[in-house]
């Protein structure tokens, strides 16, 4: 091991080049990929290709707002874009998504400059644990996107693939009626409400 | 108004008591930089994995470990002869072995652990442990235990408690008697945030420091701390951010496993569960099988109750005599009963320990003693409010355990104010009249496109409960709290863990009103600061708020002392007003930010609740701390043809003495009955022959978006006497009548259905068969 062990949580951006004494079974793979994750290049270095997109990006490169909870797709806590589909990343070879745009819930916005969707998250009690939170956000965000004036089977429909165990779903309903709401009355005037600051 | 009607924002960040303030750690939820216990950043850490039994009963014959070592990248292995303190642990009973010694007692009890350079690794080394077992029968009939037929699986025996009730007159008759018999299935937590720790050892392995996601920082230190043969001061437990709880981080899991690796190896070392494994590493709720009779005059006034439980606690005792306690306490449900005679029992088989959820035995006890009212109400000709409501609880009325009910019991209110809540305008699929196109994601079934809107029938039930709040029969579980104020600004230190019910934004809302303050600083929750007990039982509201309100009245007082000093007035002449210090019989007015300056006050509060008793052998005693109430009416459609339900509408008024954060109030409502209808009509964990057979969410069902009802709810308050702020619990009520509610619907619209149906529908979860294929 030369005393050496894969940094467990290297700073975003930083080159993944000291997990090269990772070993699995008794293959040594030398490798290396490059990720494109919320606009920046990560080179992944000496990585087992067996990992998924979920691993990498919270062991590898430190985006740790990316949960996993289920590791088989059912419960959206690992939801990402990916080509700007949302997918779960638990799902996703991350050697298999090399060369193409990946968003995390860190690339929606800066730290204490929330998106409108993550604000109403906040005041209309969609948040308790927070485990399920970043993915339901990246989901809101997508739902938006495809669905400005959502029906409320809308919302379900395209919600029901994220699933959350502490609010019963209502308050992040509500988030997302806010949102709507927000966003249709300051259309208008011309501004882009999901990107304005608190 | 309803809450529903209205729901409150959570706009402002300096919201006081009453207020719905943003909870303080919502954004960084948010935006996703709260950091979980599966997130705390510790440089240079191993990886551990645990090896579990496949077997549900054998013998262990032989350990060989040694190709584990082998495999490249492993650097430590333990097995229970690496144990350095007690070889077992337990939250009552100590009967549950950090590591399977001799024999192994359910499948997926922890036999061996490793820690290695990657998560692929672990899986490899654990691949290459070769135990050898010798399998025995299994125990995994409950009865059997009971009768004692079947050897002991566990030097303490097969029967973790057995306890009658026996009150007023058991010969007691009367003209109407009805009887019925219902199942409970194992449930399982399902948070979302799985089992994960980081041990980082101190220089010399003389102690360890663990951040992990518990109900209970204190006892988990306990039990973690003998196991490891350390004081309890060299054991420093940091909570990391939870990721849901409801029971299952009660007890403990991976916690001593990821210490003694890293004290092994000097050097950090975090687990982090799988969601299959942490089906097995965790308790779930008690499988329950009760059997009620009930005998009540003519008009539907109950005289009598008898009442067999029995609980299949699984392989380890974990908390299964308190679930049992509170199970037959609660036979009665939230109705007046004079004479009872109740038997309950809790065993050991070889199926998963069980232990605490959410509900915590009264789930169990209200899907049959609401079952047994349904039948009480259609023998005695009267509809299933009215039966509710003639026998509707008050307070001081006498408990079947001769216990007096001296919490504020408003149950006919949640009853009417339930009843009075609006129906769902929509129809059955959503099709309202002619020219409307029906939208078939409303319909049982949803997106299979399957149910046929005629052959849907509409159902309506209803269900009340009573819930006891804190811990009972003697336990005295206090909470510690500290409040310092200096410059106007407070800060708080307590040992409560936030578990995403909203505990930290509680405790500021409550510093903020005693303290006239709007700068409200939470310290770390660690084991830095006394005992504040477990999140659990509805009682951290009541418990750590009650200390946490202690402790600013206790600063105040010294404010007030200090501010009198100043002005020569008697500090008993001062109060908090808005942000000021007044002198209620003069003039003075001095912002609470000008009084506080240059001073430093620092109060530290123990908060008890008053003491409890042990129940005698007759199950007569002040067991309980305080009680709470509810009531749920579900609307529901029923597809008969193909077993489909759709719970349209879950209506309910809740007694909460106080709501002190309403939209927080909202969300315990909202989840907690979405965690019931998940019992009522999904959620089982699956076993056949002791071997789980569901353990993913691919095959353990959650209710998502699409099965989750409108929910319509009002708050009953009335502020209790007894309570530190008049507010009750509110975290277990809302998911535990709503489950019989929606099994009443259910019947209910069975009944439309012509022909032969099987309405006799009591076991939970309903599965389409139970509906579909009359027996």
């Amino acid at each position: 091991m030369n005393g050496q062990e894969p940094s467990r949580h290297p700073e975003p951006g930083d080159r993944a080049d000291n997990a090269g004494e990772e070993r699995a079974g008794d293959r040594r793979i030398e490798n290396v990929y490059r990720l494109h994750v919320n606009g920046a290049g990560h080179d992944v270095r000496d990585a087992w290709l067996g990992e998924s997109l979920l691993y990498v990006l919270r062991e590898r490169l430190g985006l740790l707002g990316t949960k996993g909870a289920c590791e088989q797709g059912e419960c959206g806590s690992c939801s990402v874009l990916l080509d700007g589909e949302l997918v779960c990343a638990c799902l996703v070879l991350a050697a298999g998504a090399v060369d193409r745009p990946i968003v995390t819930i860190e690339g929606l916005a800066e730290p204490g400059a929330p998106t409108d969707v993550q604000r109403a998250f906040v005041t209309a009690g969609a948040v308790q644990c927070g485990f399920c939170t970043p993915g339901l956000v990246m989901a809101a965000h997508t739902l938006l996107d495809r669905h400005p004036q959502p029906t409320a089977t809308e919302i379900r429909e395209e919600l029901s693939g994220n699933i959350c165990r502490c609010t019963g779903y209502g308050r992040i309903i509500a988030a997302v009626e806010q949102v709507v709401g927000e966003r249709a009355a300051t259309a208008a005037a011309g501004v882009d409400p999901s990107r304005s600051g608190p | 108004m309803t809450i529903t009607d209205a729901p409150p924002r959570g706009a402002t960040a300096t919201g006081r008591i009453g207020d719905s303030p943003a909870r303080p750690d919502g954004l960084l939820k948010a935006q996703g930089t709260f950091a979980f216990s599966s997130d705390v950043p510790i440089d240079g850490a191993l990886w551990g994995a645990t090896l579990r039994s496949p077997h549900p009963h054998a013998r262990i014959v032989s350990i060989d470990v040694s190709a584990a070592w082998k495999v490249d990248g492993v650097a430590a292995v333990v097995t229970a002869e690496d144990v350095p303190g007690a070889a077992t642990y337990g939250l009552i009973a100590q009967d549950q072995p950090v590591f399977a010694a001799d024999v192994v007692r359910y499948v997926g009890e922890p036999v061996a652990a490793v820690a290695a350079d990657h998560p692929e690794t672990c899986r490899r080394a654990l691949d290459a442990i070769a135990v050898t077992y010798e399998v025995l029968a299994p125990l995994l009939d409950a009865e059997v235990a009971i009768a004692g037929t079947h050897p002991p699986i566990h030097p303490d025996g097969n029967v973790l408690r057995h306890q009658r009730i026996v009150r007023g007159d058991p010969d007691a008759r009367a003209p109407v008697v009805v009887e019925g018999t219902y199942d409970v299935g194992m449930q399982d937590q399902a948070f979302l945030g799985l089992e994960a720790a980081v041990a980082v050892p101190d220089p010399g392995a003389r102690g360890v420091e663990l951040h992990v996601a518990t109900q209970w920082l204190h006892e988990d230190r306990r039990q973690i701390a003998a196991c490891l043969g350390l004081p309890p001061d060299q054991v420093r437990l940091v909570l990391g951010g939870v990721g849901g709880a409801f029971g299952a981080r009660e007890d403990i899991s991976l916690q001593v496993h990821t210490c003694l690796l890293a004290l092994r190896l000097g050097r950090p070392v975090r687990m982090a569960y799988s969601r299959a494994e942490s089906f097995l590493g965790h308790v779930h709720r008690h499988p329950a099988r009760i059997w009620m009779r009930h005998h009540a005059t003519a008009d539907g006034r109950i005289v009598k109750i008898e009442a067999r439980f029995v609980l299949d606690g699984g392989a380890y005792a974990s908390t299964s005599s308190a679930v049992l306690l509170n199970a037959i306490t609660h036979t009665q449900g939230p109705y007046r009963c004079a004479n009872a005679v109740v038997e309950g029992w809790a065993v050991r088989t070889n199926h998963l320990p069980c232990g605490a959820m959410r509900g915590f035995g009264v789930v169990q006890a209200c899907f049959a003693h609401e079952g047994q009212m349904d039948r009480l109400a259609a023998a005695c000709g009267l509809d299933p409010v009215e039966i509710r409501l003639r026998n509707a609880m008050r307070t001081g009325d006498t408990l079947i355990t001769g216990q007096v009910v001296e919490s504020v019991a408003p149950v006919a209110r949640c009853i009417t104010e339930t009843a009075e809540l609006p129906m769902p305008d929509e129809p059955i699929g959503g099709a309202a009249g002619a020219g409307v196109v029906l939208d078939p994601m409303r319909l049982p079934g949803g997106a299979g496109l399957t149910a046929d809107v005629e052959h849907v029938r509409r159902g309506v039930g209803w269900g009340v409960a009573m819930k006891n709040l804190m811990y009972s029969e003697g336990f005295d579980d206090y909470s510690t709290a500290r409040c310092r104020l200096a410059d106007g600004v407070v800060t708080l230190k307590f040992a409560t863990s936030e578990v995403g019910q909203g505990f930290v934004t509680i405790a500021q809302q409550i510093a903020r009103t005693v303290l006239g303050v709007d700068r409200v600083v939470l310290e770390p929750i660690d084991t830095q600061i006394g005992s504040a007990g477990s999140t659990s039982a509805s009682r951290q509201t009541w418990m750590s708020g009650g200390a946490v309100d202690a402790a600013c009245r206790a600063a105040r007082e010294r404010l007030f002392e200090h501010v009198g000093r100043l002005h020569d007035i008697d500090p008993l002449r001062l109060v908090v007003e808005g942000d000021e210090v007044v002198d209620s019989l003069g003039h003075l007015r001095a912002p609470v930010v000008e009084a506080s300056a240059g001073i430093e006050i620092d109060e530290t509060v123990e908060f008890h609740h008053r003491p409890t008793e042990e129940l005698d052998a007759d199950g007569q005693g002040n067991c309980h701390t305080a009680f709470a109430f509810v009531a749920h009416r579900a609307v529901v459609d029923v597809d008969a043809e193909l077993g489909l339900v759709k719970v349209v509408q879950v209506a309910t008024a809740q007694d909460v003495g106080r709501a002190l954060n309403p939209l927080h109030v909202l969300g315990q409502i909202e989840g907690g009955i979405s965690q019931g209808l998940g019992l009522a009509v999904m959620e089982e964990i699956v076993q056949i022959d002791g071997v789980v057979r569901n353990a993913s969410f691919t095959d353990y069902l959650l209710p998502t978006f699409l099965d989750m009802p409108v929910v319509v709810a009002t708050l009953i308050e009335e502020p209790d006497p007894q309570a530190p702020l008049g507010a009750k619990g509110v975290g277990e009520p809302p998911c535990i009548s709503v489950t019989p509610a929606i099994v009443a619907a259910i019947r209910d619209a069975l009944a439309q259905f012509e022909g032969d149906r099987p309405v006799e529908v009591a076991r939970v979860p309903v599965r389409p068969a139970d509906l579909a294929l009359p027996s």
